[in-house]
């Protein structure tokens, strides 16, 4: 009795073995021909850390899918070839700071792109700050991410402006008096854009109880169905959902089977293939906010891009985020060449002071925290594709 | 913390029939499919006494099958979801054949190091020949629709999952009971050395009981597939631990057990999130809690049934 008790025991904690160690199995992939020279000699290195693999995956390779893009048409500074550095950060907040260090550390790479998902980039934070190495990142929208960080600048807005765009869409297009709100708990993403979300809903309503209700789950889960339980009793107007695709798109499909008709909103993260692959039907008028759209090309670099990206992927339209890692990269590049070295810390002063830069998605000027002030864009499914509905200007 | 004045108080004034009912079916219909996947964990348990960790991840590659059945060979559903369960079969016999039989006399933590050792190797197998990304599972328009009773609303899946858990159930209890091979599987239960001795085929029955335990994770895939359509190498870890749960709260090596113990876990973690809803996040954290609490109260499980140890 005790003897199997203890092996059941040891079983039990071999299980939280395998469980923590789920975010950690998958190989990485350093690039192809990278060794562990520094960036010194012909070839300047920008590391690109990224989720590959795990929850946050499409989204990680939507973003270098336009970092290699870039790559392509821009092979080349100061007469020095670029060659990326790309490692998986397997959508796990240790694997984020594991891939930075082995970026800054090992790889000795001039400036760093990324990551996806705010949580993963807030991982690396300090690690970045105190090698003294730039990085950008292309959508990572939580403020705290360049918050007390010299070293971080992203291309994107933050979710301060995201979350009233959001707020606004839903007080005057929706007409919504009461709002229930589903977040993903594991993700400061979702979390903060929630936050911000209902700081300006309870502004324009001026009713401090015009959330009705809030639930939570975990990156990763894949019943919702006591939460939309829940907020179905609520009878909310709307549902604001930030958070995962593919949590998300199983959400929506579950809400919907429960007969919730409440038109259901959300972020920027929703814009990946596997949202409509998964959600079908169910997610057909689902609205949410966006870095950028391919109907309204903003600037010369847009139409290269647009171009480009066209002729690469035979017809297929980029997502936003896809924009925003060409933009991470040429960012970078125009801030080598302006400090006409490979030096990382030259590199962030000349990042730092980056204006009225043509991205493909839009003008970039950093501002005194490194973020840029963009337009957004709100964007809706529609016969089963993503499709334009308005821009919000940013002032 | 909730404390038991305000969990009395949602009793009371909170919540209406109709919401309860729906909370209900979901957790019945969550719980039949940690039942069905517990099933066939809690038999390759019963037989060798050993934790089998690899079976969410053979759970998993069941989904790719379908999914490449019906995606890339053109198959109809169900031609695709049959050849998928028989494909699982076969998996299991030759993870049997590759990664336990070469060590079953071997003291029994290194056969469940193996196991742990497949798990990865499974999923690893999956994030290079899949793909990392998430993929949609083919839906099946007959079975995911929903209908509607007064205020609750229902997706034909939950009635179709229990019903299916329940014929697989008694199904492998006849198999067990009432079969030659049923019966060479209690011997090697027992004692597998003295079975052998009987002129038991050792090694074809317990690659038997691999193929069969394989392919109800099979069908719990399939289900669960059906059910949240969504499908990428890591999915099997979750339902694998939380069907090992529900296996252990029934009394592991118990099948009918570990029905019991599915529709507990499924319900249980439903109502958590339905009357506390604050702590919806924690709802993992509960099954694992439950779990601890089992193992320090009672570690044979709710059917208390002793199994002589062989340890």
């Amino acid at each position: 009795m005790r003897k199997k008790a203890s092996v059941l025991v040891s079983a039990l904690l071999v299980g939280a073995l395998v469980m923590t160690g789920c975010g950690t199995k998958a190989p990485s992939t350093p690039a192809p021909g990278s060794t562990g020279s520094s960036s010194s000699g012909d070839v300047i290195k920008i590391g690109v850390f990224e989720p590959m693999t795990g929850a946050n995956a499409a989204g990680g390779a939507l973003e270098v899918e336009g970092i290699k893009l870039a790559n392509k048409l821009y092979p080349e500074v100061l007469g020095k070839k670029v060659e990326l550095v790309l490692v998986d950060n397997k959508s796990d907040k240790v694997e984020a700071a594991s891939a930075a260090s082995r970026l800054v550390e090992k790889e000795k790479v001039s400036a760093i792109i990324g990551s996806w998902g705010s949580s993963l980039s807030m991982a690396a934070g300090d690690i970045v700050k105190t090698a003294q190495v730039p990085t950008v990142a292309a959508s990572a929208t939580n403020p705290l991410v360049t918050k007390n960080n010299d070293f971080y600048f992203r291309v994107c807005f933050i979710d301060p402006f995201q979350g009233k765009v959001m707020a606004n869409y839903a007080f005057n297009k929706l007409n919504a008096k009461k709002v229930a709100i589903v977040q993903e708990v594991s993700s400061d993403y979702s979390i903060g854009l929630a936050k911000f979300f209902t700081d300006s809903f309870k502004q324009l309503t001026g009713d401090e109880n015009a959330i009705v209700g809030v639930s939570n789950y975990n990156t990763g889960d894949q019943d919702f169905s006591a939460q939309l339980t829940n907020l179905k009793a609520k009878n909310p107007d709307v549902i604001f959902a930030p958070g995962n695709f593919t949590e998300s798109s199983l959400l929506i499909k579950q809400a919907r089977q429960l007969g919730i008709k409440a038109p259901i909103i959300g972020g920027d993260t929703w814009e990946t293939p596997e949202f409509i692959d998964i959600g079908k039907d169910a997610v057909e008028g689902a609205v949410f906010s966006t870095f950028f759209t391919s109907e309204k090309p903003i600037t010369p670099e847009s139409e290269k891009f647009l171009a480009e990206y066209r002729k690469e992927y035979s017809g297929k339209e980029p997502a936003a985020v896809t924009a925003l890692g060409y933009d991470a990269y040429i960012v970078i590049l125009d801030a080598i060449k302006r400090a006409n070295s490979a030096d990382s810390v030259k590199i962030k002063e000349q990042l730092a002071t980056t204006k009225n830069f043509a991205g493909a998605a839009g003008m970039i000027t950093l501002d005194e925290n490194g973020d840029a002030v963009k337009d957004a864009v709100i964007k809706q499914v529609k016969n089963g594709k993503f499709a334009f509905m308005d821009i919000v200007k940013a002032k | 913390m909730m404390n038991l004045n305000a969990v009395f108080q949602y009793f009371t004034n909170g919540m209406d029939l109709g919401t309860f009912l729906q909370h209900l079916t979901n957790g019945i219909s969550l719980g039949s499919l940690y039942a069905l996947v517990a099933i066939g964990y809690t038999m390759v348990y019963g037989t060798l006494r050993l934790i089998n960790f690899a079976h969410g991840d053979v759970f998993m590659m069941t989904t790719y099958f379908a999914f490449y059945g019906v995606s890339t060979f053109m198959l109809p559903w169900y031609v695709s979801f049959i050849l998928a369960v028989i494909l699982t079969g076969a998996l299991g016999m030759l993870l049997e054949k590759g990664a336990y039989r070469p060590l079953r006399n071997a003291p029994k933590i290194s056969i469940m190091i193996s196991a742990i050792g497949a798990s990865f190797l499974l999923e690893n197998l999956a994030v290079v020949l899949f793909g990392g990304r998430p993929k949609a599972f083919p839906s099946v328009k007959v079975l995911t629709d929903s209908v509607q009773f007064g205020s609750v609303s229902i997706q034909k899946l939950t009635f179709v999952i229990p019903i299916v858990t329940i014929i697989f159930l008694f199904g492998l209890l006849y198999l067990l009971n009432h079969t030659k091979t049923g019966m060479a599987m209690r011997a090697v239960a027992k004692d597998y050395e003295t079975a052998g001795i009987m002129g038991v085929n050792v090694n074809l029955t317990i690659s038997q009981t691999f193929a069969i335990g394989s392919m109800l994770a099979a069908v719990g895939g399939i289900m669960w597939g059906l059910k949240f359509p969504q499908i990428a190498p890591l999915m099997g870890v979750m339902p694998g631990l939380k069907a090992f749960i529900a296996a252990v709260i029934g009394g592991i090596g118990n099948i009918k057990g570990a029905v019991i113990g599915g529709f507990i876990l499924g319900i249980g973690e439903i109502m958590i999130v339905a009357f506390l809803p604050s702590l919806s996040g924690y709802r993992d954290a509960f099954a694992f809690v439950f779990l601890i609490v089992i193992l320090l109260f009672k570690p044979t499980g709710i059917t208390g049934e002793k199994i002589a140890e062989k340890v």
